[in-house]
């Protein structure tokens, strides 16, 4: 399913230069802005089609491509192979007209919110003066754009947190936060893949595995994706749990 | 062949050329830190430059040779010996079934590889057998080796040297090399203080004068907290003219990123996929083998070239290791 999408070409605002002697990075626009990470993921999945000789990654981010490659396979083109991959990229960015964006995919994330899911709610909804069942309620009625994926295996960037209840992150991180954790931290909210040391405040957990290596598809999340929080209680996370992924 | 471990070391994975396709994801491509060194190791026993070996870090472990083994070492000299006799770098050895291989001082470098014929078995993860420390997942069960681990090397398609495995089963050895070896330092040197070469990024010009002086004039240390994820540089605190708001972006090995605290950190293999940190310019690639193999406390000096002299850099190198495999694969029939 393809979506009517703004003109690649009408926005000439890309930028192409050397990230080092093995990448390029591909700038888009600047800060946090669905409609610069709309052409950013845009871009991405047109140069992921093109198969583009030696190119092995394309991180998409908030306003940038950051594309892997082997010089080798742009070698012998009469100048040096960075300058024949970014005019490259720089035609096909050209040549996209009216491209299309296909549709994003909607996501759901069951959360167990507060009591041992989320031992940081109660702090959370008195520091914005809120109670925590409204906390749950904001929070899972928002959609959630996933900007990027990075930090860690699985890690998605989310946008679309109501600022009502935005909240610092703890002054002392904790040694280890369970794997599928539900965060806050500022204006952020977020999901822990795995069991790592954090500092968000921990709202509730998915009992869903976000990333699972040894899966064809490791990663539950993709950039672009869209996300919802729909609230469970503790005998559907026990349930699901079981039957994770 | 097998091998197990009998002492670990400080730290000993198995690592190959590192996971692609998959960093859109956040998972970093991870391998080996000094690729070119793992290169060699397998080139010099005919596997393909991905057949996974293992990084052994400055304090090494002991492994026993189960079976009669034909093994490679490069990369640091980590003073390897089986018994009472030193086992020579940057050449394919025989070793006896039975032969215990220790690591002594570290008299050069950090990272040694060792490499097997057929390449060490370990089931691959996303496409690769490099150990993702942070993650747990990949090379021997997602860790580091420790005592008692047994590995199993992968099927061997065409025997390599015959006229060296004849001359070893002759002779009552415990280990037997040819008498030449490869001259490694087409690929890697050791010079001190290490002299690293970098392309510019887009905060260098944001950078002030005198902090873009000091990083080119100035001597850096390599920090006692530098890992596979980074190496981090004690040397004069640099500034940016104006503090810039950053937004997380894709990063590579070799980025060298500027946190707040003005001291510098060059991202390595392990290094998450994407910083938010400014990026003063990338490490050259074919320097970052030089990189790997610095210790803490070791000296290095930072240089700027273009990223067309980089990239005419990397293709020499490509272009002797495609020499190397045409004169080693001479060498194999002998």
């Amino acid at each position: 399913m393809r979506t009517e999408s703004p003109d690649l070409a009408r926005n000439p605002e890309l930028q192409v230069e050397a990230l080092g002697d093995r990448a390029l990075l591909l700038t888009l626009g600047s800060g946090i802005d669905p409609g610069v990470n709309d052409r950013v993921h845009q871009l991405a999945a047109l140069l992921g089609q093109k198969r583009l000789p030696g190119v092995h990654d394309l991180v998409p981010a908030y306003a940038t491509i950051t594309l892997h490659y082997d010089p080798t396979a742009w070698s012998g083109k009469g100048m040096p192979p960075f300058e024949a991959l970014s005019r490259e990229v720089m035609r096909l960015w050209k040549k996209a007209g009216a491209s299309a964006l296909p549709l994003p995919r909607l996501v759901e994330i069951p959360v167990c919110y507060g009591g041992d899911f989320g031992p940081d709610l109660n702090d959370v909804a008195s520091l914005c003066s809120r109670s925590p069942e409204e906390v749950i309620a904001r929070h899972a009625a928002a959609s959630y754009r996933v900007y990027m994926i990075g930090f860690s295996p699985g890690f998605a960037y989310l946008g679309g947190l109501d600022t009502t209840i935005a909240a610092p992150r703890r002054s002392t991180p904790r040694l280890m936060v369970p794997a599928g954790s539900v965060g806050i931290a500022g204006m952020q909210t977020g999901i822990y893949p795995l069991a790592t040391p954090g500092g968000w405040q921990i709202i509730g957990q998915t009992p869903k595995r976000l990333f699972l290596p040894s899966e064809a598809n490791p990663c539950l999340l993709h950039p672009g994706d869209r996300l919802r929080f729909v609230p469970i209680d503790a005998e559907t996370f026990h349930a699901c749990a079981l039957e994770a992924p | 062949m097998s091998l197990r471990v009998a002492s670990f070391g400080l730290l000993t994975t198995v690592q190959d050329l590192g996971r692609r396709g998959f960093q859109h994801l956040g998972v970093g491509p991870g391998g080996a830190m000094d690729e070119a060194s793992h290169r060699i190791a397998n080139l010099l026993l005919g596997n393909p430059n991905h057949a996974p070996t293992l990084e052994i870090t400055l304090s090494g472990p002991s492994l026993y040779f189960e079976t009669e083994s034909m093994i490679t070492l490069c990369g640091a000299d980590l003073s390897p010996r089986i018994a009472d006799q030193r086992m020579p770098l940057w050449r394919p050895v025989m070793v006896a079934a039975g032969s215990l291989l220790s690591f002594g001082r570290p008299v050069q470098g950090a990272r040694c590889y060792l490499g097997v014929e057929g390449g060490f078995q370990v089931p691959r993860v996303m496409g690769s057998a490099s150990t993702h420390l942070s993650a747990g997942f990949g090379g021997f069960q997602g860790r580091p080796l420790k005592i008692g681990d047994r590995l199993e090397t992968g099927p061997c398609p065409k025997v390599r040297y015959p006229s060296l495995r004849q001359r070893f089963h002759q002779g009552q050895h415990l280990l037997l090399g040819p008498d030449w070896f490869v001259p490694w330092y087409q690929f890697l040197e050791f010079a001190q203080p290490a002299m690293l070469r970098f392309i510019p990024g887009s905060q260098w010009s944001g950078l002030t004068g005198p902090s873009r002086q000091c990083l080119l004039a100035s001597p850096f240390e390599v920090a006692a907290h530098s890992n596979r994820m980074g190496i981090r540089l004690l040397g004069p605190k640099l500034s940016l003219e104006q503090p810039q708001e950053m937004v997380s972006s894709g990063v590579a090995m070799g980025t060298l990123q500027l946190p707040s605290d003005g001291s510098i950190i060059l991202l390595m293999a392990d290094r998450q996929t994407t910083g938010g940190y400014p990026r003063l310019g990338e490490v050259v690639s074919v320097d970052l083998p030089r990189a790997a193999q610095l210790r803490p406390g070791e000296a290095l000096r930072l240089s700027q070239v273009s990223v067309e002299e980089a990239q005419d850099l990397f293709l020499s190198r490509e272009k002797r290791f495609h020499d190397l495999e045409l004169v080693l694969a001479d060498q194999q029939t002998l």
